[in-house]
């Protein structure tokens, strides 16, 4: 069988099984989520799961991720979760009332109080979009196109839910929000998630999102974030990705923001078999700023690639892009970060930077800035280097009594750091810090996932 | 302290130390001048266990014990120091973190209790004091940002701190204007001690006006072709290398 019938069979398989449960999909589903679900599939087929011949997936074979005969999630599984028994979060001080998202599902936990100010929607995207469509469709799909990316279009195709996170004109949530997203079943399962966050003018947030797999199946995560960022509104959008070997997880964000407002993403890699993070950002009003920042540890076979678009469309824009990876065994990376100054977005100011450390030979590292730039009054930066640790510095360290080991660490601790201290919530920053140095000492592995990731 | 014993070190083949002798006592300052690429940073950075060098030697003992075994890390917990003729920046180590793992890493090795916090910032007021060291060193990388002068006094700081047996000055005079290089050797006078020795290696004379030598020894194409006492140097300093050059065949 060549391998081009065995890719095609791959996307029939899902065709069918879309065509086998539509019905459910669209059973009790809002209008909303519904109305753009056939679309969207439509959109699927014509693009199929993505090969390494399309562009924007040069780095990443998807294929083999989707093999599995994967149990897909399509009710919310009426388990009472409770959450102190599955997870307890011990970032000290931190001190937030988690919200949980299982399989893709929002849970409410029991005895839960809604500790946020007044007129913050916090909950299930099913429940809000059955509840209260016009809250939501103006937003819903707006950004998250169905025809530029395969995998949106499955995403769309395929949601029931996630979460809604809803803050009105001039409310500060001072308390961080945190989420956290468990992947658990019995079987090799596939997880929808859909996701949608509006930020109104003058409002602000920090959320922080947790990635956490509770056992050892394969689990093919998609989900979809759409976020939308008013008029001098302002987010911080912190993103702790820590999942076992056999777990591959597509994740997409689109952000659009208006006029001096300021968007932060921080996304943590620090475990996964497979990432895809695809960051899009739209700086839809002027003074707007955004900034990224992404620091990946992989090792073994691990793979990660951040896939990052940012849109000036207006001018006197500011974005910056700062990219770091750690890669050690024969894991492989990748980073891809368009900058598209669109015509008239004058005095723009972008700013990229990719740097990656490689500890063995055996690992690779990809990377790629493209500019697209149709205005002439911009200033646009970008740099990218592949290296090693300075051994000028390790021998400074040893000779000062620093053992190998220990000045290694120090080497890799310092390379992380300038992306480290972008963290605002200081409780989490010192966690990162820690989960770095310990993901560095390989000690990571000894958390609930070790009895998993050994035998990879 | 230090025995070298018919020392040979290449990097790509190419010999830079053609058979080094040389023996220090406790108590002694060495001098080690001569021109430029004459091997003298070589001779630094092999005692110091830098691992470019393909190195043969008859025998290098420290404290008796063999050299050429030992990692950076244990010679320098065994008490040898080097002073950097070009300190590494390191952006994202921060200093104090630095060289407080470094002073307990020695203590450990010593079988001694690590420093509490505030016994390690009451050491380092001390021993920054002792070296005049001004810079504010809390919130910053290791060496990033600082002028030549403060690389050079980070450098004897760090001495002060770890209390080294033997320290290798590799060319700590180079860069700073006279009242830097006063400090930077009143420093090292201020750490000499009867169980204490240094190698100070220099261009100039001038430093040894302020750290001066019981011997002075002369590194030429890789070999000591002279060695005397203080007054060698001065001697240097009024006729220049191109005499010993002449001597050894250019």
């Amino acid at each position: 069988m060549s391998v081009l019938v065995e890719k095609a069979d791959l996307s029939l398989k899902y065709i069918s099984h879309y065509n086998k449960v539509k019905e459910i999909l669209f059973e009790g589903s809002s209008y909303v989520l519904n109305d753009v679900r056939n679309r969207a599939f439509q959109d699927f087929i014509i693009q199929g799961i993505p090969t390494q011949k399309n562009e924007n997936y040069k780095y990443t074979n998807l294929n083999p991720r989707f093999l599995p005969d994967f149990e897909f999630v399509h009710h919310k599984e009426n388990n009472n979760v409770d959450i102190k028994t599955v997870f307890r979060c011990d970032v000290p001080q931190l001190n937030l009332e988690p919200r949980l998202i299982f399989n893709g599902w929002y849970h409410r936990i029991s005895n839960e109080s809604l500790n946020l100010p007044e007129g913050v929607i916090l909950c299930s995207l099913a429940e809000i979009a059955n509840n209260n469509p016009d809250l939501i469709k103006e937003y819903y799909g707006k950004i998250a196109k169905t025809d530029s990316d395969s995998m949106v279009a499955l995403n769309t195709a395929y949601a029931k839910d996630g979460y809604f996170l809803y803050i009105p004109k001039n409310v500060i949530v001072e308390k961080p929000i945190q989420l956290i997203n468990f992947l658990q079943a019995e079987t090799d399962t596939f997880v929808t998630q859909r996701n949608l966050i509006i930020i109104e003018q003058g409002a602000s947030t920090n959320l922080i999102f947790c990635d956490h797999t509770l056992n050892l199946n394969n689990y093919l995560n998609n989900s979809v974030t759409e976020i939308f960022v008013g008029e001098n509104a302002n987010l911080d959008y912190y993103t702790l990705q820590n999942q076992h070997n056999r777990t591959s997880s597509i994740n997409s964000v689109f952000i659009q923001q208006e006029r001096d407002s300021v968007a932060t993403t921080h996304t943590y890699s620090l475990h996964g078999g497979l990432i895809r993070n695809n960051l899009k950002f739209v700086l839809n009003g002027e003074n707007a700023e955004a900034n990224m920042y992404g620091m990946a540890f992989l090792d073994r076979k691990q793979h990660i690639d951040n896939f990052t678009q940012i849109i000036h469309a207006k001018p006197n824009c500011q974005s910056n892009q700062v990219y770091k990876n750690v890669l050690d065994g024969e894991s492989t990376g990748a980073f891809s970060g368009m900058i598209h100054v669109v015509r008239d977005a004058q005095n723009t100011n972008a700013f990229q930077q990719n740097n990656n450390l490689l500890l063995t030979d055996e690992a690779k590292m990809q990377t790629k800035p493209q500019l697209i730039i149709d205005a002439d009054d911009v200033k646009c930066s970008h740099g990218a280097t592949v290296g090693q640790i300075d051994e000028e510095a390790m021998f400074y360290l040893r000779a000062r009594g620093i053992d190998e080991d220990k000045a290694r660490l120090m080497m890799m601790n310092a390379f992380a750091h300038d992306v480290v201290r972008k963290i605002k919530v200081e409780a989490l920053g010192n966690r990162i810090d820690e989960l770095v140095e310990k993901r560095l000492n390989g000690e990571i592995a000894r958390c609930h996932e070790c009895a998993y990731n050994c035998e990879m | 302290m230090l025995s070298i014993k018919n020392l040979y070190a290449s990097v790509e083949g190419q010999e830079i130390l053609k058979g080094i002798n040389l023996e220090i006592k406790p108590g002694e300052v060495h001098a080690i001048m001569g021109p430029n690429g004459s091997g003298k940073s070589t001779l630094a950075n092999v005692l110091a266990g830098k691992d470019d060098y393909e190195i043969t030697a008859d025998e290098i003992t420290f404290l008796g014990e063999n050299l050429l075994d030992k990692s950076p890390e244990t010679r320098a917990k065994d008490g040898l120091f080097l002073s950097f003729q070009y300190p590494v920046e390191i952006p994202g180590v921060p200093m104090v973190n630095f060289i407080k793992t470094a002073v307990n890493e020695h203590r450990k090795h010593r079988g001694e209790k690590e420093l509490t916090a505030g016994e390690f910032l009451k050491l380092m007021r001390k021993k920054m004091e002792l070296v005049e060291l001004k810079t504010k060193l809390t919130n910053r990388s290791v060496n990033e940002g600082f002028s030549g002068g403060e690389k050079k006094k980070n450098e004897i700081f760090q001495m002060a701190m770890l209390e080294p047996k033997l320290a290798i000055l590799d060319e700590t005079d180079s860069g700073l204007d006279i009242d830097a290089l006063k400090t930077v050797a009143n420093g090292v006078n201020a750490l000499k001690s009867p169980e204490t020795s240094s190698i100070v290696i220099t261009h100039y004379q001038r430093l040894l006006d302020y750290i001066v030598p019981d011997f002075v020894h002369v590194l030429y194409h890789g070999k000591i072709v002279k060695s005397g006492g203080k007054e060698l140097a001065f001697e240097l300093e009024e006729k220049g290398y191109d005499w010993i050059k002449k001597e050894n065949g250019n």
